[in-house]
């Protein structure tokens, strides 16, 4: 059952997408979940779905992962696409006491659910061609500027490196304790919610102390490897832009550029600010 | 100057963990002085409570002691300004591989020490490539660990040290959790290094058959030292080694009982072939 949490999945390749440099995809991202929400017209938001279906193609990881992903956030777009549907302003084109659907209602609920679906899509890209530690490692640098504020953007990065490190081991240890109260009888499958709220707590409780002993002997093996913070640290992979970062970025620019085009001197098929 | 000098170390642990301790005290080592020369594969043997765990996370400065002084080099490792020092020299491998990793992928948590250290990105490439081959693991390096085996994760530990180039590996029980064939593979891993690498190796052990690998055999008890000697002349002392719960190997304990039944076997067999051919010459002489 643990065995079904995908968080922060990766599948090693060769694409284009996984030869990138972490910190361009990092950038490159930000920036369309930026514009994927900047688009006004159908023409603009075309141009955006359609370069997300391009960018998953690219990354030459199996359709199956997308529509996975796209099935956990469904409801969340129905949802929210069904709210924004009524609730439009202008003509009613069909009415019901007081629900009604109007074109600019249809009009936002599907520019929501493209945008909602493109940026689910867009992001598990991300983790899907990244390893986490070349993740962890662009983060790490990206954020680097930071350190004037004095933000401890090298123990932030440590401390997500360790964390996913060891989500696997937990997630293998709790089956573990979770297996051996069953055999003790323990039921964690009936009673109500309540009842079974208060039945994680024999598996929470030797799940906490074997994690502090695990950081306990971790802390004394990081030291043992001379471990003294960021100071003076090096790192065996250097990050280098490579021509497929400046292939990406000249073609996203293009793009950007594309759906700001678009957005001045089409009309605007939503009101400003939706 | 012996390359680390243990000098009339005394430690205690607070009470609370003192309910494990057997003798009830709270001094864990009691006086304790030892010296390990370069190059030399010396296993400390003990059961729990002898303090062997405790000696193991002071070679490096992990732990300190309350009185007297450990020395790597002639560096103290109460010294706070020397313990990178030392630790470059004296690396720890502990028992649970599981909690010694670092990273999510196999070379990168052996990149760890040389990152730590400063060192050029080309030169821990290359040092965390000879590791890997060292250990043999070089084939997992893309791996992430938490799929490899318990003896597989702990070779992938021991690279990360060997990654750091140090004179010598502490390790302590680093085979209690593994099934015989990691113990297997850890302890060939282990004894390769210390011949073909020079590297000194402190093993801390229960396990009476690791212990007779050793060139040199330190035996521990209620914080003391009990026997100091090569794994032969230390398991001749059979009588004195039970009279401590200590175990000697087993092939070694056939030839004992043999021997106190009348039979005329020669010398102090530590593993099969040498019991078998000491058998077989008394059988001979029939």
């Amino acid at each position: 059952m643990l065995k079904e949490i995908t968080l922060g999945q990766y599948f090693p390749g060769k694409s284009f997408l996984h030869k990138m440099d972490p910190r361009m995809k990092i950038i490159l991202l930000t920036f369309y979940i930026v514009f994927i929400f900047l688009t006004k017209n159908y023409v603009s938001l075309v141009i955006m779905s359609v370069s997300v279906l391009g960018v998953l193609f690219l990354s030459k990881v199996s359709p199956r992962l997308y529509f996975k992903s796209v099935k956990a956030i469904i409801f969340i777009v129905i949802f929210t696409s069904a709210l924004n549907l009524f609730y439009g302003t202008g003509e009613p084109l069909w009415q019901w006491k007081f629900l009604k659907i109007t074109e600019s209602g249809i009009n936002t609920a599907i520019f929501i659910a493209v945008r909602i679906i493109s940026l689910v899509l867009i992001s598990s890209v991300l983790t899907y061609t990244t390893s986490p530690t070349d993740l962890t490692d662009g983060i790490e640098r990206l954020l680097k500027p930071l350190s004037v504020f004095h933000i401890q953007v090298h123990e932030i990065a440590m401390m997500m490196t360790i964390a996913l490190r060891f989500i696997p081991t937990l997630l293998e240890e709790t089956d573990k304790i979770m297996n051996a109260q069953k055999a003790r009888g323990a039921d964690f499958e009936s009673g109500n919610f309540m009842n079974r709220i208060k039945a994680l707590i024999p598996i929470l409780v030797p799940l906490f102390v074997s994690a502090f002993r695990r950081a306990f002997d971790l802390a004394m093996a990081m030291e043992s490897r001379c471990y003294h913070g960021g100071e003076g640290r090096t790192r065996m992979k250097v990050l280098k832009y490579t021509k497929y970062d400046y292939i990406a970025l000249a073609v996203l620019t293009v793009i950007f550029v594309g759906v700001i085009i678009c957005n001045l001197y089409l009309p605007a098929t939503l009101r400003s600010g939706m | 100057m012996a390359f680390i000098e243990v000098e009339n170390v005394v430690f205690s642990y607070e009470a609370e963990a003192e309910e494990t301790e057997s003798n009830q005290s709270k001094t864990v080592l009691k006086n304790l002085s030892l010296s390990v020369e370069k190059g030399e594969f010396v296993a400390l043997l003990g059961h729990n409570g002898s303090g062997k765990s405790t000696l193991a996370k002071m070679f490096n400065g992990i732990l300190q002691p309350e009185k007297g002084a450990v020395k790597v080099c002639g560096m103290n490792t109460a010294d706070e300004e020397k313990l990178l020092d030392i630790r470059k020299k004296v690396g720890l491998v502990l028992q649970n591989p599981d909690n010694q990793l670092v990273a999510s992928i196999v070379e990168e948590d052996v990149a760890f020490g040389p990152e730590n250290l400063g060192i050029e990105p080309k030169e821990i490439r290359r040092r965390v490539d000879e590791a890997l081959k060292a250990v043999d693991m070089y084939e997992y390096r893309r791996h992430a660990p938490h799929k490899l085996s318990g003896g597989q994760k702990q070779r992938v530990a021991i690279a990360g040290i060997i990654a750091m180039e140090p004179d010598c590996i502490v390790l302590d029980e680093p085979t209690a959790m593994l099934d015989p064939q990691g113990r297997k593979e850890v302890m060939d891993t282990i004894v390769k290094l210390n011949k073909e690498k020079q590297i000194t190796i402190i093993l801390i052990t229960h396990y009476m058959d690791e212990a007779a690998l050793a060139d040199r055999l330190i035996v521990l008890d209620g914080g003391k030292i009990l026997a100091d000697g090569t794994p032969k002349e230390v398991f001749s002392h059979v009588e004195l080694l039970k009279s401590h719960s200590l175990d000697v190997p087993q092939s070694t304990e056939l030839a004992y009982k043999l021997k106190s039944a009348g039979l005329k076997i020669d010398g102090t067999p530590l593993n099969v072939e040498e019991c078998v051919e000491a058998i077989d010459k008394v059988l001979k002489k029939k």
